[in-house]
């Protein structure tokens, strides 16, 4: 088991939000002296490793840099130093709220987020009637995004992501999209999606319950840092323990 | 090149969504399509009428002299105007999947281009109706069209970087674009109504000027454009497109940490 092939290699990643922030022309013009630039660095220098088929778990307060580090892998922010190698895997990030364009159909949106991830037209036309399904919203796939509830939103984003598979998933919070039905379902869906060996999957999650369940190893962040990496069970019990 | 790979891969998807999204305009108006030819058609008569009324401007073929640059310029207009917030008015999808950003201005460009065609096809009614002479001058339609894509597609990029990080770049583009508006000869040709030495330069500092007189000049009035000028704008054009996925390239994984 030691020798597997490792899916997701991250190396001393650090992530700074840079006062990027954006500023308004007379703002810059009236105020020549240079505003001091707040450096808030949300990762500091972790390094971890996930071997392929390993499910992740991460814990930590809000704000220690979890959904961050997710966003880096999947390559929507860019690093300010260390690596991130995905040695040539798919990666799609699951998260509340997938990017919908709000004016457009269901349908049509499962159209878009699909080829968006990478995979193509024919692909997700194919996997089309098994999203529908999946998200049970019935009418309501013909109809703008817009007139979703939040919880059709999520629910819709969950499906997408789910059956449209990638190699590394990463799940930021979803597990306790919709009603209890689809939780149910959603829940069942995620182990059936775990338990196919060759998917890497990392989570970031509040409950200590799923990740219990389903994780092999988890990952305690602390204000940017890996403060325990370890087995889900000793892990978590540091981790409540902290926090009470 | 990287921007040639992504422009593939990303192709089907861009397709997909301008479709999508003429779809959704379509569906949530009134006349629906009828809008994307009764637009510029009403544009046209306003204009027509305080340029022949108000201006008494007695220029040949005056409807479709306005036509073609109302056509050229809304293009321009809106995909630069449209490209300041254009990561904003995107974050559902720049904040959760990696996309080269430029694809969104590529979009934009596809929506409007379906537009543009549109109108160009009106175009060619009009110049039917009003027993316009063809010539192969026409042709030359094509660089100047070609022109004006590289140039959009550079401009917006630009626009779309800066507009990220400056919050009020909208306002002033706003202004910037109105003066280019009435400093492009919309509504009178530049070459007739400018007195002398002024409607050269304009020609050579604002690239629509430029190209909306030499379509009027190649479609309508049976002039060739200056080759000279064609090539510098197309050359000024690419380096423009050039240097803007460059920096797009460089910058765009740190946009979303701003909005």
């Amino acid at each position: 088991m030691e020798n597997r092939e490792i899916a997701l290699d991250v190396k001393d990643l650090r992530i700074s939000y840079r006062c990027l922030k954006s500023f308004s022309i007379k703002r810059s013009l009236f105020q020549l002296k240079k505003s001091k630039v707040e450096v808030y660095e949300a990762v500091r220098g972790v390094s971890f490793q996930v071997p392929k088929g390993e499910i992740l778990g991460m814990v930590g307060r809000n704000g220690s840099g979890k959904s961050t580090m997710l966003r880096a892998i999947a390559g929507i922010f860019s690093p300010d130093s260390g690596t991130i190698d995905l040695h040539g895997h798919s990666v799609s990030l699951l998260s509340i709220g997938v990017g919908f364009q709000k004016s457009l159909t269901g349908r049509e949106n499962i159209l878009l987020s699909g080829m968006l991830l990478g995979f193509t037209e024919e692909q997700v036309r194919e996997k089309m009637d098994e999203i529908i399904e999946f998200a049970g919203l019935g009418k309501f796939i013909d109809m703008p995004v817009k007139t979703y509830s939040s919880g059709m939103h999520s629910k819709l984003a969950f499906s997408i992501t789910a059956v449209l598979e990638s190699d590394i998933m990463l799940i930021d919070e979803v597990l306790s999209v919709g009603d209890v039905r689809f939780k149910k379902k959603s829940y069942k869906k995620m182990q059936q999606l775990i338990s196919n060996k060759d998917r890497t999957v990392v989570i970031v999650s509040h409950n200590s319950e799923t990740l219990r369940k389903l994780c092999t190893s988890l990952m305690w962040l602390h204000d940017g840092k890996v403060k325990m990496l370890g087995e889900p069970d000793e892990v978590l019990e540091a981790y409540e323990e902290f926090m009470n | 090149m990287k921007f040639v790979n992504d422009l593939k891969r990303y192709w089907d998807y861009t397709r997909q969504s301008a479709k999508a999204e003429l779809k959704s305009e379509v569906a949530s108006s009134y006349l629906n399509w009828l809008w994307w030819i009764l637009d510029p058609l009403l544009f046209m008569m306003v204009y027509t009428f305080i340029a022949q009324v108000v201006f008494s401007s007695r220029e040949q073929f005056f409807p479709i002299f306005v036509f073609i640059g109302l056509t050229m310029w809304s293009f321009f207009n809106k995909i630069v105007i449209g490209s300041v917030k254009i990561v904003r008015s995107n974050s559902a999808i720049v904040s959760k999947v990696y996309v080269p950003k430029y694809i969104l201005v590529v979009q934009k460009m596809l929506v409007n281009g379906f537009k543009m065609a549109i109108s160009f096809i009106l175009v060619f009614v009009l110049m039917l109706i009003f027993r316009v002479p063809i010539t192969w001058n026409i042709l030359y339609i094509i660089p100047i069209v070609l022109i004006l894509l590289v140039i959009t597609f550079g401009v917006s990029n630009l626009m779309l970087h800066f507009g990220v990080f400056v919050e009020d770049l909208r306002n002033v583009m706003t202004v910037v674009l109105k003066l280019m508006f009435y400093m492009s000869g919309i509504f009178y040709s530049i070459t007739n109504r400018v007195p002398a030495p002024y409607n050269e330069w304009m020609m050579q500092l604002n690239p629509m000027a430029f190209l909306l007189t030499s379509a009027r000049g190649c479609m309508l009035y049976n002039q060739a454009p200056s080759v000279k000028l064609l090539l510098f704008w197309g050359a000024f054009g690419l380096f423009v497109s050039f240097v803007s996925v460059k920096i797009l390239y460089k910058y765009e994984n740190s946009y979303v940490k701003v909005i």
